[in-house]
Formats: C-alpha cells, sequence, structure tokens
C-alpha cells in the first residue's frame, strides 16, 4: 500500500505539472500563432512589397539611336547588326575545350582568350561572356553549323553603330564611342554597360535626340540573379533620325576630287545657308572608335601629319592670303579713302617706312583699279587700300561678312579665326598697332587667319547681295529633297547694309578672276556658259619670306619643304548668271591658289551646279526602309523640280 | 470491463489492435502535407525530395510499430545501454568524426552516417525516466538523487556543444529539465538553475564561437546585414508576410521558388508551406502539431508506471521543442538554430529519430497498464 500511496503521489504530481507545462506549451503556440498573424497579415503589405523588389529586376533597355541621314535620306550613320559570339561557362565542361574548337572556325587569339577566361571567372557561371564581336556573317553562319560540337557556345545579333561611308563623313558625322566617367548625367542609360554617346560631330552635338529615351524590361530572377522569364516590356523610344543639309554625292565626290591633298572644301546655299558640303582631308573611319579604337590605330590617326583627326573646315585656321581682298577694297570704299575711280601704279613692289611691300609680280602690274586689281591680284593696289583704311574697317567689313568668329555651325571643334584690330593687337600682345601692319592685313596676311567655313560665308554673303546669311548643316523642315523655303536672301536674312554698288565691283571682280586673259583662275574656269563659276584665288604664306631670301632667290614653292608651302585657296560662287551656290577651298601647302585651289574648286562647284541639290527633288528611300548605302538616282516623283 | 481483462494480455494481436491508429494517422496526415511541401519545393517533382522523404517515412513507420509492440520493460533496460552507447559514439565522433556542415556531427559507420546527438535525444529520456522510475516523490527532493541525473543530462550536453551544435544541446538540456519537472523536483531549484543560468550567460558568451555570436547577434538586428548573415532570417520573413492570409497558392510560393529562401527543403519547409497556403496553412499545421503534443500528453496521463508518464511526457516535450524553435525560428522569434520541423523537413535521420520517439510514445500508451516494479530502475536488474 505505501508503494501505491507514492505511486499516486508520482501520479498526482506528474498530472498537475504535465497541464501545467502543457498549458505553457499551448500559450507559447499562441505566441507563433500571434507572431504569424503580425507577419502574415498585419504587416503582409510591406513584405508583398519585399518580395516583388526581391524576385523582378528592372532591366534598362538601350533605345534604337537615330540615324543621321543626307538631305535626301541618305544614311550616313546606322546601326547594322552585330553579330557576336558568346560563351557561357556553364553550359560546357571545359572552356579551353570549347574556345579551342572556336578557334579552328574563327580567330581567337591569345589574348582575346586570356580575357574571356578573365572574365569567366569574375562572373557568375550562367552570364555569357563575349568572345567576338562584329563577325561577318559567313563566320557568324560557320559557327551556327559547328554549334552541336560547341557546348557553351551561344551566339547573339546586337546593334552596333555603323559608317557606311566611313572616311567622308567623319568629320561631319562625327563617331560615337562608351561613356566617360564626366559624361555621367542624369540619363541611366549612360550607366548600361557597352552604351555607346556621341563623341564628335553630328552625333555629339545632337547626342541626346539621336540617343532616344530608354525602354525597360521587368524581370523575374532568382536569388542568384538568374533571369527566369520576362514579365513586363516597355521598348522605349527610339532616337530621332538627324536630317543634314549635306548631299552625300557631293560631299563623296568633293572629297574624292582631293585625292591624297590635305585640306579643306565647304559648299553652301548662298541663300538659305544650308551647307552642301564640309570635307576635311583626310578623314578616318569613325567605326574604329565605334568598336573602340586600338593603340596602333590611335597612334596612326594622331601621329599622321595631315592631321586626319581636325575637322580643317572648322577648326583649321589660315590666313586667307589673296581671299581676303575684296572686303578691303569694299572697306577702302567704304571708308570713302578710295572711290572706284581711284588709280594705283603697281611697280611691283611698294615702300613704306624702311620696308619693301612686293607684289607677287615681280614686274609690277602697271596701273589698276579695284575691279583690275582683283582680277589680276594685284598685291600693291591692296597695300594701298589698307594702308588708307586702317586695320579697324577691314575689320569691321570682315566681321560682317562673317570672318573673325564663330560661324556657329552645329559641329564641334569650331575655331574663331583672327580678325585683328588695334585694340585686338593691344589687348593679345600688349603692343601698339604699326602702320606698317596695315600693309599686310591687305593681302590678308599677317595676323588674320580664318577658317574654310568662315571663307564659304563671306563668299555666300558677297554673292547672295550683302545679307547675313548663318550656315548651318542640319535640316530644320521635316522631309527630304529641297526646302520648302525658296526665298532668296535679302528675304530672309538682315542686311550687312552693304553698298550695292560697292558688292558689284568686289563681284565683278571675282567675275573677271575666271577670265581670260588676265584673270588669275582663268585656267581654271568653267566652260559651259550656264554654269559659270566667279572666285579668288588666295595664296598664304605660311613663313615670312626673308631679305636675304628675297636678295638671292625666292624659292618656287615646289622646292620647299612640304610643310613650308604655301597653302593654295579659292573662293568661288555660281552660276554667274543667278548666283546660287558658294564654296571655300583650301589645299594645305598646296602652293598657288590658282594652280592647285581652283581647279579643285571648279570641279566641286561644276558637280554641285549639276546635282544642284538645292532644287533637286527627294529621290532616295525614305528613311523607314533605308539601309545601308542608297545613293539618289533620278529624280523621284514626290516633288517636282524647282 | 474489458480494461481489466486485456491487462495481462500481452499477446502481439491485442498489442497492434492497441496501437494508437489515430496517432499514427495524425503523423501520416502531416508527413503527407510535408509530401507536398517537398514535391513543391522540388518545383513540382517528386525527385528528389519527396519520394525519399516517403520511402523514409514508410520504413519508419514499420519501426515506428515495432518499437511500440515490444515490450515496454525491454526499453526500460535497453535504456542505460542506449545511453552509454550514445555518449560513446559522442566522443568517437569527437575524435574520430567526419567534418560536415562545418562542425562535427557524423560518424561514418561505412555503410551509414550516425549522428550520435539524434541518438542521444531520445537516449537521454529513456535514461532519466528510467532513473526516475526508482525514486520516491521525497527522493525527488533530495539533492543527493539528483547528482546522478545531472551527470547523466550533463556529459553528453557537454560533449554536443563541444561538436558544436547549440541547438541540439539546448533541445536536450530543455528535455530533460521538462522529466526532471515532471517527476517531482521542486519548482524553485528550477528558478535557481534558471537564474544562475542567466547570470552565467555573459561567461558563456565568450565561448561561443564566432558564427553562433553572428546568428545571435543577427537574430537581434537581421536589417544591420541583409546580405550576410542576416539573409535567411530577412528572406524567410519575406516569403512568410508576402504569403498573406491565404497563401500564393500551391507551387506558387516566389520567394522559395526562386531560391530567395534557403535550406527551403529542411529547415525553413515551413516558411514555404506558409508562403504558398498563408495564414490559413500555417494554422491548420500547427494544430495538427498541437494536436499531436495533446496526444502524447493524454498517453503520458493514461500510464500507470511511472516510467511511462516520464518517457511519454519527455518525447512529447521534445517535439513541442522541435516544433516550437523551428517555427519561432523561421519567423525571427528566436536565433537561427538547425532545428528540423517534425514529420515534415526532408531529412532521414531526424525522421528516424521522431519516429522512433513517437514509436516509444505509442509503446507507452500500448503497455499503459503494464505496472513496473520500482526495482526494476535498478542499474544491474
Amino acid at each position: 500500500m505505501a508503494i501505491n500511496r507514492r505511486d499516486n503521489d508520482l501520479q498526482r504530481v506528474f498530472t498537475r505539472r504535465a497541464l501545467l507545462l502543457g498549458t505553457a506549451q499551448l500559450g507559447m503556440f499562441g505566441a507563433l500563432v500571434g507572431r504569424l498573424y503580425y507577419l502574415q497579415v498585419m504587416e503582409s503589405h510591406k513584405y508583398h512589397l519585399l518580395a516583388e523588389e526581391n524576385r523582378i529586376n528592372m532591366r534598362l533597355l538601350s533605345p534604337r539611336r537615330g540615324r543621321v541621314l543626307d538631305r535626301f535620306g541618305v544614311e550616313l550613320a546606322s546601326n547594322r547588326r552585330n553579330y557576336r559570339v558568346m560563351i557561357v561557362a556553364e553550359q560546357t565542361r571545359n572552356v579551353d575545350a570549347t574556345l579551342e574548337a572556336l578557334s579552328k572556325l574563327i580567330q581567337v587569339d591569345d589574348t582575346q582568350r586570356a580575357r574571356v577566361k578573365r572574365e569567366i571567372e569574375r562572373r557568375r557561371k550562367f552570364v555569357p561572356v563575349v568572345v567576338a564581336e562584329n563577325l561577318s556573317w559567313d563566320d557568324f553562319a560557320k559557327i551556327n553549323l559547328h554549334s552541336p560540337d560547341l557546348p557553351g557556345v551561344q551566339l547573339d545579333v546586337g546593334e552596333t553603330r555603323d559608317y557606311p561611308y566611313a572616311h567622308t563623313f567623319s568629320h561631319v558625322v562625327g563617331y560615337v564611342g562608351a561613356v566617360a566617367e564626366n559624361e555621367l548625367g542624369d540619363d541611366p542609360l549612360l550607366e548600361l554597360p557597352g552604351f555607346r554617346i556621341g563623341k564628335s560631330g553630328v552625333e555629339k552635338v545632337y547626342d541626346e535626340r539621336l540617343r532616344g529615351r530608354a525602354g525597360h524590361s521587368q524581370i523575374e530572377v532568382n536569388a542568384y540573379g538568374r533571369a527566369i522569364r520576362e514579365l513586363e516590356r516597355y521598348n522605349g523610344q527610339q532616337g530621332d533620325d538627324i536630317v543634314l543639309t549635306i548631299d552625300a554625292d557631293l560631299q563623296r565626290y568633293a572629297q574624292e576630287r582631293f585625292g591624297e591633298d590635305s585640306g579643306a572644301a565647304v559648299v553652301i546655299d548662298i541663300h538659305s545657308g544650308e551647307i552642301l558640303a564640309l570635307v576635311s582631308n583626310p578623314g578616318y573611319d569613325p567605326n574604329w572608335f565605334n568598336v573602340g579604337i586600338t593603340g596602333p590605330q590611335w597612334r596612326q590617326l594622331s601621329n599622321d601629319k595631315y592631321k586626319p583627326l581636325i575637322n580643317k573646315a572648322i577648326a583649321g585656321q589660315y590666313p586667307p592670303g589673296s581671299t581676303y581682298k575684296m572686303l578691303v577694297g569694299i572697306a577702302a570704299l567704304e571708308s570713302g579713302n578710295m572711290t572706284p575711280e581711284t588709280r594705283v601704279f603697281c611697280p611691283g613692289h611698294m615702300e613704306f617706312g624702311n620696308n619693301t611691300f612686293h607684289c607677287w609680280k615681280k614686274g609690277g602690274h602697271g596701273t589698276m583699279n579695284f575691279v583690275s586689281a582683283l582680277e589680276e591680284s594685284c598685291d600693291v593696289y591692296f597695300y594701298e587700300a589698307a594702308k588708307r583704311t586702317g586695320v579697324d574697317k577691314i575689320g569691321e567689313i570682315a566681321r560682317k561678312l562673317g570672318l573673325g568668329d564663330f560661324t556657329g555651325i552645329d559641329l564641334t571643334g569650331e575655331r574663331r579665326g583672327i580678325i585683328p584690330s588695334k585694340a585686338w593687337k593691344q589687348g593679345a600682345l600688349g603692343q601698339p598697332w604699326h602702320p606698317g601692319e596695315n600693309l599686310v592685313i591687305g593681302i590678308g596676311q599677317g595676323y588674320v587667319t580664318t577658317t574654310p567655313l568662315q571663307l564659304a560665308v563671306m563668299a555666300a554673303r558677297l554673292a547672295n547681295g550683302g545679307y547675313a546669311v548663318p550656315p548651318r548643316i542640319v535640316r530644320k523642315e521635316e522631309g527630304f529633297g529641297p526646302a520648302a523655303d525658296q526665298r532668296p536672301a535679302s528675304q530672309r536674312w538682315p542686311s550687312l547694309n552693304l553698298k550695292r554698288e560697292q558688292l558689284d565691283l568686289a563681284l565683278e571682280g571675282m567675275i573677271r578672276v575666271t577670265a581670260p586673259p588676265r584673270g588669275t583662275a582663268a585656267g581654271a574656269r568653267i566652260m559651259q556658259a550656264q554654269y559659270a563659276m566667279a572666285g579668288k584665288t588666295g595664296s598664304s604664306q605660311v613663313r615670312r619670306i626673308s631679305r636675304l631670301e628675297r636678295e638671292t632667290r625666292v624659292r618656287k614653292n615646289e622646292e620647299k619643304p612640304w610643310e613650308e608651302r604655301d597653302h593654295a585657296l579659292f573662293v568661288a560662287f555660281a552660276p554667274i548668271s543667278a548666283p546660287r551656290y558658294a564654296c571655300a577651298v583650301i589645299i594645305e601647302h598646296g602652293g598657288s591658289g590658282a594652280k592647285a585651289a581652283a581647279p579643285v574648286a571648279r570641279d566641286i562647284m561644276l558637280e554641285c551646279q549639276k546635282l544642284d541639290p538645292s532644287r533637286k527633288p527627294r529621290s532616295a528611300p525614305g528613311p523607314t526602309t533605308a539601309s545601308g548605302i542608297t545613293p539618289p538616282t533620278a529624280p523621284g516623283a514626290t516633288k517636282a523640280g524647282g | 470491463m474489458a480494461y481489466w481483462s486485456n491487462r495481462n494480455d500481452t499477446s502481439l494481436g491485442r498489442k497492434l489492435r492497441d496501437v494508437n491508429w489515430g496517432l499514427v494517422l495524425l503523423i501520416t496526415v502531416i508527413a503527407s502535407l510535408g509530401f507536398t511541401a517537398l514535391y513543391s519545393a522540388a518545383g513540382g517533382d517528386i525527385d528528389p525530395w519527396a519520394d525519399r522523404q516517403m520511402a523514409r517515412f514508410a520504413i519508419g513507420l514499420v519501426i515506428m510499430v515495432v518499437i511500440a509492440v515490444t515490450d515496454i520493460r525491454v526499453w526500460m533496460r535497453l535504456s542505460y545501454v542506449v545511453y552509454a552507447i550514445g555518449v560513446i559514439l559522442l566522443i568517437a565522433v569527437e575524435l574520430v568524426g567526419r567534418i560536415g556542415m562545418g562542425a562535427q556531427r557524423w560518424l561514418d559507420l561505412g555503410v551509414v552516417h550516425v549522428q550520435p546527438s539524434e541518438i542521444m535525444k531520445i537516449a537521454m529520456v529513456l535514461t532519466l525516466a528510467r532513473y526516475f522510475h526508482g525514486l520516491s516523490y521525497e527522493d525527488t527532493g533530495r539533492i543527493r538523487w539528483l547528482v546522478l541525473p545531472l551527470a547523466i543530462v550533463l556529459v553528453p550536453v557537454a560533449l554536443v556543444i563541444k561538436q558544436p551544435d547549440l541547438g541540439t544541446a539546448m533541445l536536450l538540456l530543455a528535455s530533460s529539465g521538462a522529466v526532471f519537472f515532471f517527476t517531482g523536483v521542486r519548482a524553485w531549484k528550477f528558478l535557481l538553475v534558471i537564474a544562475g543560468g542567466g547570470a552565467a550567460l555573459p561567461i558563456a558568451w565568450n565561448f561561443l564561437h564566432d558564427y553562433q555570436k553572428r546568428r545571435v547577434l543577427t537574430f537581434m538586428n537581421p536589417e544591420q546585414d541583409p546580405l550576410g548573415s542576416g539573409y535567411h532570417i530577412l528572406q524567410s520573413k519575406i516569403a512568410l508576410g508576402s504569403g498573406g492570409f491565404s497563401g500564393k497558392g500551391f507551387m506558387q510560393g516566389t520567394q522559395s521558388h526562386l531560391s530567395f529562401l534557403p535550406e527551403k527543403q529542411t529547415d525553413f519547409i515551413f516558411t514555404m508551406f506558409a508562403e504558398e497556403h498563408g495564414l490559413i496553412g500555417a494554422l491548420v499545421l500547427i494544430a495538427l502539431y498541437i494536436l499531436l503534443i495533446a496526444y502524447g500528453y493524454a498517453i503520458a496521463l493514461r500510464s500507470r508506471s511511472q516510467y511511462g508518464r516520464l518517457l511519454a511526457g519527455g518525447l512529447t516535450t521534445m517535439l513541442f521543442l522541435y516544433v516550437f524553435i523551428n517555427i519561432a525560428m523561421v519567423s525571427g522569434l528566436v536565433p537561427v538554430v538547425g532545428v528540423p520541423l517534425p514529420l515534415f523537413s526532408y531529412g532521414g535521420t531526424a525522421m528516424m529519430t521522431l519516429l522512433v520517439g513517437i514509436g516509444l510514445l505509442v509503446n507507452v500508451y500500448v503497455h499503459r497498464d503494464v505496472e513496473i516494479p520500482r526495482h526494476m530502475s535498478g542499474p544491474l536488474s
């Protein structure tokens, strides 16, 4: 019985304590339920958001970059398919073996291999690593065919910028390249790996319009970042196409006409200011920059003595030489110190102070007036004109005609040149102006420098009757072909307040330049009367001719090293009967303007008038269908010719 | 009075009929929910988890029934032996144990890997039940009778801590504490031990491994290191919370299926289940566990022997601790310790331990009326 009593004690204690503990445990379960209620009901919304954040990964989609087209819709910069081959480490047992097999089909060198392996190690195993880009279709197809033997190899078609004309439009269109640290801005697109932005030319100036707006794709990812599926997609907005005023055919013609020569040419519509060709020779291949320029390529470009990276048409600053003479004469007339009847005798030189100023024609021109002095490019007449007029008055006219300041062209790297004045010299050099310096200014030498674009604008403003036409390279109006606005410059641009009769004398002189028997560029005239061109030659000294040289013998240009030869210039307008186009041509160290520059200008102007881009109706396929090189053909049906 | 007439009927048929088939049904329901969860965790595939888990459960069920119908006195006699084997294996694991999961827990016996700490979970309860079976209520009030059981507890606990497996050590301590409590050890002694333990915490802190300290710190503030050690618990809370009231639907748990949720088939399976089935599903599962634990207590209360009561009470408490710690852990109430959800989490060893434990529980029920003389608890009997 004692045992039983003891057992009952134990049982009683057990029962009591089991109930106690059981109740406590039930209470703890209650706490669990409370906790779950808190998480799953009260805080559910918050965790729901967190869960979405967890699994949904926003990916930016790079928009299609807008194209750059010429005035007829020819693609100067477009996007081309980029065939790439990539390798996914987790899909192959042996990366080396796959690369080895791949190298039997396409070239995979050791540095490429090392880079691929480095990237594979850095990234997670399912991230594709690019082995080679910009493959030809043949290579791409070959890899595709052999893909069963290439475990882990993935083919991909992306997009890359393409410049079909390579060198021809390098300075106008520019190029794109990877985003630099200091270019990062608000646009998240810029942070996309591999994203390209405009680095020069129109690509840079109009980058934001060309770029478009980013799309995005919501991708469901797992904890390792592997994409599981796409939930939502917004493709963004592709970039605008930019239509240039350039005529691709004319540009190509002009570029080819330069051949090996280093120089620049600008063709402009004197009424609208539309630039029809803007050439800087030699060019470079912008496609090099797009894929990432190599060291040797970069050295080749930057060490080239012809400076292919510089857009000489807007950044090359040259003394205008005799092409400056029209405005010097106008300034002299304007100042009242000379009249159209004023005659100057040219004995081949002019004394001023202790110096002798030589005319290019040793024997002298005899008696000259404004028009004949232009015709024969007599230096002494313009020494006299400049001496009487003074640098400041000449500078005033020069600036009116567009020299000495930015023209405001929509391109990168424009320089302003120098149109000196007394104040300028005092400010820049801290020296007073010497009267003798006026004489040198009279023949466009000394401190005067201009860009070829400025000279073309000058020629345009002279030829359009003295209206302040501004140059532009991007079309303002929609569509292709001739601009809707065909009004003459006099109705579109403010007058420069130059006297008509003075201008006409300058133009008369220019017309006589290309006319036999005495015109300096008579040899480079256009024979077809309806295309006849007027112009002015210029040969600007690169270095001063020393007295010693002068006394012994002035070396001929051909005898000098290239760098010391004169720059050859020519400015022109055409046709004489109803001027429409103006141009400026410079051939660096080309020697005589008449011999080197004038023939180039003649051919360009003739071609320009034959093409007549300002009036020719649109003929190229529209922007939606154009791909690759589509040169404008015969007049199309969209618009009647003007 | 069938009750009395069956008292001494020890035939196998009677025992089989006496097996608590309701309890078996209950654990089968819980395990089956587990199979569906494993099926979902595998992305809608029976392979690789659900099929193996089902096979283990089937084998475990047989073992469970065998254990249940074996005479309770056999288990009582074997208690000390099992305990001794457990301690020896723990020492062996300390000496030659192979490193797995960053801790020495496994013993490679050629064909099978044995986790001695799992054996010890059962062995400890068996041993304490047998020891206390021989004590009267008065004895339990005397310190000298408590020295040996304390040693019985502390030796394996120390070995387990050494592994280091803090979670199992706490589980062992808590379940043996419950046996001490059930047997009648005075309440003030518990308060004393708890107070002493609390005072010793700062000292114990210095003996913790870095990763253990990190877990505790992480528990305090999981947001502090969301991609590092706080990742598990944060992701678990996100998965639970985003499941909401009614869940995302079977196989629709985004967080678990996209692998944000770690260990979704083992320790964090409850999270996945609750993400897919919501609070409703979680409550159903918890209710099933409460039912199971209530069954355990009912069996303990029905037993006529102290051994049976303590065994059933200890095992039930162990079961409770498993469930509670696991769910509290995944919902961020306690630090992350590697405790699986009983019958649910994928894993063979834990499944075996549990079914052996439940087998013993059923055994107590089957032998509820067997009276065991006090002297049987003597060490030499």
